[in-house]
């Protein structure tokens, strides 16, 4: 949760308010233009699977540029240097290729509607509600720190009061979401995409300047970081020590496969993108897409971090007022005139309240889909689930606000709580690839995984790294290393589990396991498809090859 | 096939985001061309003290043009290939 150092109020004018005051009008006009788009249920929670590639692929990727993001790297950047890449280049590009080409087609040719109501068809009723209760109560917990976040951020930099700041963006997100639905929320992703571009390219400008470039940085940081601070790998032998307080194994395991796999292939804020798409092609193609921009997105978050730390070398100890979540702040207000300024604040605004938005926008659609209409009410007209929807929609917004309120007097229960729940994320992730590829995996072994693997990453956490049973350096490392241990756990008991319960009959896991087809799901090819440039083994294999060659220049 | 998945097949044939929904490069486009004006003329009349401030680069001016140019690609693009709504039966 950043925590930004007073005295970084930025010398913002007109101008700047006029810029922003216009990003606020095209949102909400975006919004009720939406409005008539939206006849079913289908269009107002994945827009009728109707959207082109490039657009539910730039939503994709803005899905999960929110701010906390993007200021949370960037103070990465400026606490462990070029640690920073690994969360894009191999804890991002591997599994968002992975969901393109492998998983896609399960979720998007079996037609579910979200991430737990495959668990519904693949497992049972167990897994299903647990899992999207978790995710339902997630959603709203993390959409209302995301807005405490954000008044924190706009307090420091605007000084508008706390409380004024939670409602105003709080309730521009309850409007557009409410009229226009998934097509409102992921048209303003793409929006914020660009104007955070928009914000991050002129700073790197800029800042480089400031340092004597490139060179000037890494020659400035090799003084005063070290040389391990602008390598990717150095220092992380294992035995080694570094500030990120993980080794080469645990950073390829824990962040390469475990985390990232668990959040961007089970992830329903993400997934929810790509099921919004207008075909399977456009499906594969969405993280596909999003992997091109996310490779070089490090850039922007990363660089201005460094430079944050070389022209404030003291950022982040005890002796200097400047937190590490300051780095972009910082550059900012030293940096941008009034005009640029303007972008740069809209930029923060904007991924503030469009990562607020993707929270929102799945947590509506599991309520709905997975909780109401599966559980409480059943078999109502479509016109009802759609009002329904809205209603849900308005009630989400209105307890993430109280959230944030909360959040603002109790900051650190709310962090201990985020904390919580990602370790929920870790097992679902091998619910689902052994629920896929292995047809005798049974029904129970769903649920008994999931909660095995969470209790099992929540014990090695809470209590064998926090009661220091085992030293791990760093929270960071206790984080990989208790994601890896939830994994192989929740591995162990669904074979276990399989083995002494009866798999499901095979009619019944048609579409939903490697190896199955269900009839009638064939979809031809859309006119254009299979163009070269449109085909997802190419699409996926050229983000990767990417991915791997920048960390050549990192490596040494 | 199962029932929830005609109940899909069956919104999907309802839906309205295809024929209905407005084109996003017609937004991005036009707010992209409008930021674009208003920074590129902060850029034209920056102060000495803006561009000292930027490191003597008159980022305003360059940030401003490289909004504008994308806000123009894109309706460039909007008009060359414009959505065609699938055909279809649209009731109402």
């Amino acid at each position: 949760m950043p925590y930004l150092a007073d005295g970084l109020r930025l010398p913002t004018n007109g101008l700047d308010y006029a810029i922003l005051v216009i990003y606020f009008a095209v949102v909400l006009g975006i919004g009720f233009a939406a409005k008539r788009s939206v006849k079913t249920s289908l269009d107002f929670f994945l827009s009728g699977r109707s959207l082109p590639a490039w657009v539910t692929g730039l939503a994709f990727v803005a899905a999960n540029l929110g701010a906390t993001e993007i200021l949370g790297m960037a103070a990465n950047g400026a606490q462990y240097g070029a640690y920073t890449v690994h969360w894009y280049w191999i804890g991002a590009i591997p599994a968002m290729v992975f969901l393109g080409l492998v998983m896609m087609p399960f979720y998007y040719g079996s037609k579910v509607r979200s991430v737990p109501e495959f668990l519904l068809h693949r497992f049972d009723k167990n897994a299903h509600l647990l899992s999207s209760v978790l995710f339902a109560l997630s959603a709203v917990l993390i959409a209302g720190v995301n807005l405490y976040a954000m008044a924190i951020v706009v307090q420091a930099l605007l000084g508008w009061p706390i409380w004024v700041a939670i409602l105003v963006a709080g309730l521009f997100v309850l409007v557009y979401i409410t009229v226009g639905g998934l097509s409102s929320a992921i048209y303003n992703e793409v929006l914020q995409f660009f104007v955070i571009l928009a914000a991050l390219i002129p700073l790197v400008i800029v800042g480089l300047k400031r340092v004597g470039g490139w060179h000037g940085l890494t020659t400035t940081l090799d003084h005063s970081h070290g040389h391990n601070f602008v390598t990717a790998w150095g220092g992380t032998a294992i035995g080694e020590t570094n500030p990120l307080g993980a080794n080469w194994l645990t950073i390829v395991l824990g962040l390469g496969f475990v985390l990232s796999f668990g959040y961007w292939t089970t992830n329903f804020a993400e997934v929810q993108r790509a099921l919004s798409a207008k075909n399977l092609s456009a499906a594969r193609r969405t993280p596909l897409i999003a992997a091109f921009p996310k490779v070089f997105i490090v850039f922007g978050v990363l660089i201005p971090g460094l430079i944050a730390a070389a022209i404030a070398p003291k950022i982040g100890t005890p002796g200097s007022n400047l937190t590490y979540n300051d780095a972009i702040p910082l550059l900012m207000q030293d940096l941008l005139p009034n005009g640029v300024l303007g972008i740069a604040v809209t930029g923060l605004l904007a991924a503030f309240m469009a990562g607020m938005a993707a929270n929102v926008s799945s947590f509506n659609t599991v309520f709905t889909n997975d909780i109401w209409s599966r559980y409480v009410k059943r078999g109502e007209s479509d016109a009802y689930y759609l009002r329904f929807g809205r209603i849900i929609t308005v009630i989400g917004v209105l307890v993430s606000i109280g959230t944030a309120f909360l959040a603002s007097s109790f900051g650190n229960i709310m962090a201990y709580l985020q904390t919580l729940f990602s370790f929920f994320n870790v097992p679902l992730f091998v619910v689902f690839i052994i629920g896929m590829f292995w047809k005798r995996t049974t029904a129970q072994a769903g649920f008994w995984g999931l909660l095995a693997g969470t209790v099992a990453a929540m014990v090695n956490y809470f209590y064998i790294y926090k009661q220091h049973v085992i030293a791990i350096p760093s929270d960071q490392g206790a984080n990989f290393v208790s994601a890896i241990v939830g994994f192989v756990a929740g591995a162990v008991v669904m074979v276990a589990v399989s083995m002494v319960t009866k798999p499901k009959p095979e009619e019944e896991l048609a579409g939903l396991v490697y190896g199955t087809r269900s009839p009638g799901m064939e979809e031809p090819p859309a006119e254009g498809d299979e163009a070269w440039y449109r085909r997802p083994a190419l699409l996926g294999t050229a983000a990767l090859v990417i991915a791997a060659a920048l960390y050549v220049p990192f490596s040494f | 096939m199962s029932d929830y998945q005609h109940e899909v097949e069956e919104l999907e044939r309802k839906s309205a985001t295809a024929a209905r929904l407005f084109d996003v490069r017609r937004i991005i486009g036009g707010l992209f061309v409008v930021y674009g004006v208003i920074v590129t003329i902060a850029g034209i009349t920056a102060s000495d003290a803006d561009i000292h401030k930027a490191q003597g680069i008159n980022i305003n001016l360059w940030t401003g043009l490289g909004m504008l140019l994308l806000g123009l690609a894109f309706l460039v693009w909007l008009k060359l290939s414009p959505t065609t709504p699938p055909q279809g039966d649209d009731a109402e």
